[in-house]
């Protein structure tokens, strides 16, 4: 079978040809995944790395932790992952609360229809046309998975679930299975890419990025920053997204990963992400989960070199029928690592926020620092918030420090903001702005705006 | 003409529990004028101010409370603020993240409106720092985060004043004030009361009231005004203590 995908330079556009049939198969079979593989004219490797993982997940148990996920519809991924029968939604069928948001965050009329998952050309084109250009000079890869499986299968190769492997999860082996869309990001020995580099610069597809497969590969002395989605509200055709994003630091070189989700309230968001850093690398994650009815998400790095670093900064909000499980995972394996973590955690309106988080120290990590800060704002008394911090240290020179903080705002503090003119619901946001000050002011300007807004939004429309 | 405040046989208790904490307050205020309200510790005299603010903590059983003729009973504490009303707090809660500066210029803008730039409104603010004897940094730290104790009353009162209130109700912001703190805060006061603002000042002690003008003296005892006066009256407590007015 054909590729059917053409890469249209022009426009940078994608267009799927849609003139083959397929026949409906009930299940997810082998016969599925070949014909997935066969479609998008995989290599050999690809389509048998599907298959060993399909495998993997018919036999795998359920994360024995974490969120309920007996809710999950597998059946429904079918058609979706079917590229003959894929679902497209009508504007018609996105829910009113979806297109509010888009109302009260002043989203473009061009780029609802794209958050909406209804198509749309996004506006993006022109502006990226000379990113791309500028990024070709410096010998910077940067492309949408599929296309990079054709014109990358060795480097690819190299890299893809090598960091997170099949049998690291049940999906992680699901997403092994059925991937599509995501990014793949070569950045060459000592460039440093001038601008953030933003996920949605690449997706034509709706609806593609819910099994997508990213990987960022920051070869010696490089630097980039990466976007990963974006905070305005996503309408799902599915109720799962089960990503995967694999990050390759090399010696010397920085990457900063920056992701705000705001998948739509019926999503399971079971999502794996995790880095490597050699010598003297460092890693920076910056996360805000806000979105999805429940999430299991826990950047993880493995510190590999000496003196290699990582931070972790994340904000994640739980409201009314939430739970979020998330945390930050730190391994460290070398002498002179460092890590830092500050997850910051709200919840309101009977929602559930949970810190899972680990820190190991190896034993060849010496004179190794690390400081795990982990803090919870309740809104109500309702609303319920937990902590789990693993830390395991295996030498004795290593210098650890934790902090752990649970508060529920005071209805006295309520009152005080009150007595200034602020109503109930302004003074809640006050607060809890207050709260995620320091990882808000680490974002770029308009994120930061956003999800400032965002959080207005939802306490407001918890309060009722 | 009718007076700022009216408080007519007022009884309110804890909303938790009903425990009866007013047991009939009667209190007139007339406009501009200063009252103080005297009283020994456990008394309920800060209740009072925070039942006028609207605090949700108590509920009002029975009585009244007027401002300038209408009925706030049902009145939530930012729609009594919108109407005048201001009250500064005994303990200041820190908010963390939350730049003071930015924090003025928002509640003044939910109370007079966006007419006022932002410059223009930071001249004001920055004017009063030298008043004040804050250091320069002042505007620029979190709301009351880290803020001494005199710190926090000094923000207290900058908020009363820039906040223009008609009605100020002073909880305790002497407490715990030095005598240079205390004389500043008194000259705030003045400065506010030239624009016609009445005060309501809540104290245990006569001290601040030797830097002010004070048209009336009111002793609260368990629940209730037991006894009003001029400046002879906090003279007198001052001198025999609170068993005077108990007996």
């Amino acid at each position: 079978m054909n590729t059917n995908l053409e890469f249209n330079d022009d426009k940078f556009n994608y267009i799927a040809d849609v003139e083959i049939e397929y026949k409906a198969l009930p299940g997810l079979t082998k016969e599925i995944i070949e014909e997935i593989s066969d479609v998008k004219n995989e290599p050999r490797w690809m389509k048998e790395l599907r298959l060993k993982s399909l495998k993997i997940f018919q036999t795998w148990h359920d994360p024995k932790f974490g969120v309920d996920i007996s809710e999950v519809d597998l059946n429904k991924i079918i058609p979706y992952i079917k590229p003959k029968a894929r679902k497209t939604t009508t504007w018609e069928e996105v829910p009113e609360e979806i297109k509010n948001a888009f109302d009260k965050l002043g989203i473009p009329e061009a780029e609802r229809k794209y958050f909406a998952g209804v198509g749309a050309q996004f506006d993006s084109e022109i502006v990226y046309q000379n990113i791309k250009n500028e990024l070709e000079k410096l010998g910077v890869i940067f492309l949408d998975m599929e296309t990079a499986v054709q014109k990358y299968p060795d480097l690819v190769k190299e890299y893809f679930m090598k960091l997170v492997p099949p049998h690291d999860h049940k999906f992680a082996a699901l997403h092994g299975a059925i991937w599509s869309g995501g990014t793949f990001l070569y950045v060459p020995k000592g460039v440093k890419v001038p601008l953030p580099l933003q996920a949605y610069f690449l997706m034509s597809n709706p609806g593609m990025s819910q099994l997508e497969h990213t990987i960022i590969v920051a070869d010696e002395g490089s630097e980039v920053t990466f976007i990963e989605g974006c905070s305005a509200p996503r309408y799902n055709v599915i109720n799962l997204h089960t990503g995967m994003v694999e990050i390759y630091v090399k010696r010397n070189a920085k990457v900063k990963y920056m992701t705000i989700q705001n998948w739509s309230k019926n999503t399971y968001n079971l999502n794996t992400k995790r880095s490597i850093v050699e010598e003297n690398g460092v890693m920076s994650w910056v996360s805000g989960s806000l979105g999805s009815m429940k999430t299991m998400l826990y950047p993880m790095t493995i510190l590999k070199g000496k003196g290699a670093k990582t931070e972790s900064l994340g904000i994640t909000y739980a409201g009314p029928g939430q739970h979020m499980d998330t945390g930050s995972k730190v391994v460290h394996l070398a002498p002179y690592t460092s890590s830092t973590i500050d997850a910051r955690s709200i919840s309101v309106g009977g929602g559930w926020a949970f810190y899972r988080g680990l820190l190991k120290i190896g034993k060849e990590a010496k004179k190794s620092k690390s400081h795990v800060q982990c803090s919870a704002l309740m809104l109500d008394n309702k609303s319920k918030s937990d902590t789990v911090p693993i830390i395991e240290v295996l030498n004795s020179d290593s210098d650890i420090g934790h902090e752990a903080r649970i508060g529920r705002i005071k209805d006295d503090q309520i009152f005080y903001l009150m007595s200034r003119g602020l109503n109930e619901a302004e003074a809640k946001s006050l607060i809890v702005k207050g709260f995620i000050e320091p990882i808000v002011k680490s974002l770029p300007f308009e994120y930061a705006v956003e999800l400032n807004r965002l959080i207005e939004m939802e306490i407001e429309s918890s309060i009722g | 003409m009718e007076n700022i405040l009216s408080i007519r046989n007022l009884h309110a208790a804890l909303a938790e529990d009903g425990t009866e904490i007013l047991k009939g307050v009667n209190l007139e205020i007339g406009e501009n004028e200063l009252h103080a309200i005297m009283g020994p510790n456990g008394s309920g005299k800060s209740t009072l101010a925070n039942i006028i603010m609207g605090n949700p903590k108590y509920k009002v059983i029975k009585g009244d409370i007027l401002f300038k003729g209408q009925d706030i009973k049902d009145f939530t504490p930012d729609e009594r603020v919108k109407m005048g009303i201001f009250m500064t707090f005994q303990n200041p809660f820190e908010i963390e993240g939350v730049n003071f500066n930015t924090f003025l210029i928002t509640a003044y803008r939910k109370l007079h409106g966006d007419n006022e730039s932002f410059m223009e409104l930071n001249e004001i603010l920055k004017e009063r720092l030298e008043k004040l004897a804050v250091s320069n940094d002042f505007l620029n730290r979190f709301l009351n985060v880290g803020f001494s104790g005199g710190e926090k009353k000094k923000a207290e009162i900058l908020q009363a004043y820039f906040l223009k209130p008609k009605l100020l109700i002073l909880d305790e912001i002497d407490s715990g004030l030095d005598v240079d703190a205390l004389r500043i805060v008194a000259n705030q006061i003045k400065e506010i009361r030239e624009d016609g603002t009445s005060v309501l000042i809540i104290t245990h002690y006569k001290r601040i009231l030797n830097y002010l003008d004070v048209d009336k003296v009111h002793v609260y005892v368990d629940g209730r005004i037991a006894m009003s006066g001029g400046i002879e009256l906090a003279n007198e407590v001052e001198e025999k203590g609170y068993s005077v007015i108990k007996g």
